[in-house]
């Protein structure tokens, strides 16, 4: 009896709470029927922020991959002093407010901030610009793919790298072939993470975007605008452009789901041949 | 230092140099701007900016919303991590996959659809509203946010504790003639207690510095819906830099005493686990 009592439970809560958003996002973005769905899409302006959101993504996930593998080769393979403070560093943005995030870049790069004056004698622009809204997804997406990496490395050891180098090979060579196939699952499980973060991030965007149509837009400003609109029309807009990033919610929860199933399947089997 | 003598693989000083490199430029250079901006500022100035009236009903309802939230959390996250983890029943894969929905859904897309399913018209709101109970742009509606931003930690910081959680001390108590409440509320809850709490800590960490879903579904009427994140905007909007300062300092504050809060509950968790 209890049993079912606490199952309905959960589930009528996950139902409200997980589902029926997940429902109405699409719901409300076929409201006004299939044309205007594609007609919003197509529109100019979230084409723009389409655009803008890929290629925000396209330079930070890369930089953070980058700066992952390099933390997590130091930190997993290496002994030093410090190294607790260090990953505690990593997982500061973590702990940040995005709005706040998007204050410091603004006291750094904004007019009245510290590089403010000699960017504006350069002609160069970061706040309300596409590099402060880079900066800002960097920022916040930055420890995901370092986190995932480092507990995946030490794990694997050592030992493999060395019979590598003992055997001949060089230091490129042990890494990409050694390493990184050993990592592979846990690279590719902090890739979809950021990247998912990275195209949906909202807070530390909208401080330093400035909000210009068509140029400063990420999608999830340009949902934002749409909503402020306050027609149905711009609604059903606004749930459109909401719909393709819930798509990639959807899109980034099954990898998870199956890359966490592999994993498993791969533990077992190592667990049984082992026991054989 | 690395010791070289127990290792032999290649890069430390490179990944280590990139390492800290990179988190300098990201992470470390603008905190010590804001740092630095924060300290020109007179205790008396910062006392002022940080303290007025609409300042204060903003923490009040920052603070108070997330605390509500990561209660709930608490609560039906504890029931969902048990019913997932004790109980097998149809669809049991779906829902464990389900609950990181809110880590994968960008905060805009969640703050646009529970505003619309809250809403007079919407799926839930034209139940709701006419029983008095409004959702959209009111602080129930922060609450109601905050709830589903923060879902999924309490669940994930559970569910290995319950795993590992040895059924043979459970047995042993129901052998000895306990109930099943008595054994719940003596053997099982304290051993759950550190992972509950550390999971709650991390909701409400989370919560204070959550602004993408709640500028969607509060409304954002001063002294009544004002989110402390959405005051530091506002002024930041206003060219107001070193009011938006004050306030930031505030709420990085908070985050940084709920960090350390959240390390010593975590040890005091490791101590329930059997050492791995």
């Amino acid at each position: 009896m209890t049993k079912w009592t606490l199952i309905a439970i959960a589930l009528g809560f996950c139902f409200v709470f997980l589902l029926l958003p997940l429902a109405n996002v699409f719901a409300q973005a076929l409201a006004q029927g299939w044309g205007y769905y594609w007609k919003a899409l197509a529109d100019p302006n979230s084409l723009a922020a389409i655009r803008l959101t890929l290629i925000v993504a396209a330079i930070s996930v890369p930089l953070n991959v980058l700066f992952g593998l390099a933390a997590a080769w130091a930190i997993a393979k290496f002994q030093f002093r410090g190294k607790s403070i260090l990953i505690t560093l990593i997982d500061l943005p973590f702990s940040v407010s995005p709005v706040v995030a998007g204050l410091m870049l603004v006291v750094l790069f904004g007019l009245q901030g510290f590089f403010g004056k000699w960017l504006d004698a350069h002609n160069l622009k970061i706040i309300f610009a596409v590099p402060g809204i880079v900066l800002a997804t960097v920022f916040i997406t930055f420890p995901f793919v370092a986190r995932e990496l480092i507990p995946v490395m030490q794990a694997t050891g050592t030992e493999q790298e060395q019979a590598a180098l003992t055997l001949g090979a060089n230091g490129w060579q042990t890494f990409w072939h050694v390493t990184l196939p050993s990592v592979k699952w846990g690279l590719i499980y902090g890739v979809i993470l950021c990247n998912a973060r990275a195209m949906g991030e909202f807070g530390a965007v909208s401080v330093v975007s400035g909000h210009i149509i068509g140029h400063t837009e990420t999608m999830p400003l340009r949902v934002q605008a749409l909503y402020e609109g306050a027609t149905k029309a711009s609604a059903a807009a606004a749930f459109a452009v909401a719909s393709l990033l819930a798509a990639l919610a959807l899109f980034t929860l099954g990898l998870k789901t199956f890359l966490e199933w592999k994993q498993t399947r791969l533990e077992r089997l190592i667990a049984t041949r082992v026991d054989s | 230092m690395a010791r070289k003598q127990f290792n032999a693989l290649p890069g430390f000083g490179l990944t280590m140099g990139f390492t800290l490199f990179y988190l300098s430029a990201i992470v470390l250079v603008p905190f010590a701007g804001l740092l630095i901006r924060a300290l020109e500022l007179s205790w008396a100035d910062f006392w002022r900016l940080a303290t007025t009236d609409r300042a204060l009903a903003a923490y009040r309802l920052t603070f108070g919303a997330s605390l509500i939230a990561a209660v709930a959390n608490a609560v039906f996250g504890t029931l969902l991590a048990w019913v997932l983890v004790r109980y097998e029943f149809p669809g049991r894969r779906f829902v464990d996959a389900v609950v990181d929905f809110p880590f994968a859904l960008p905060t805009a897309v969640a703050g646009l659809t529970l505003a619309s399913l809250f809403a007079a018209n919407g799926w839930l709101g034209r139940y709701l509203v006419p029983l008095g109970i409004r959702g959209a742009f009111t602080p129930l509606g922060v609450v109601i946010a905050l709830t589903f931003v923060g879902l999924p930690f309490v669940v994930r910081t559970l569910q290995p504790v319950l795993q590992n959680l040895e059924r043979e001390v459970e047995e042993a108590a129901a052998t000895l003639g306990a109930g099943r409440w008595r054994t719940f509320a003596e053997i099982i809850a304290p051993s759950l207690l550190p992972a509950v709490l550390t999971g709650l800590a991390l909701a409400f960490a989370r919560a204070i510095g959550e602004y993408g879903s709640i500028v969607f579904i509060s409304g954002n009427l001063p002294f009544k819906t004002e989110i402390a994140p959405y005051l530091i905007v506002l002024r930041l909007e206003e060219y107001d830099y070193t009011a938006a300062i004050a306030l930031a300092v505030v709420l990085l504050a908070f985050s940084f005493l709920l960090l350390g809060a959240i390390n010593l509950l975590q040890q005091w968790a490791s101590r329930f686990q059997p050492s791995s």
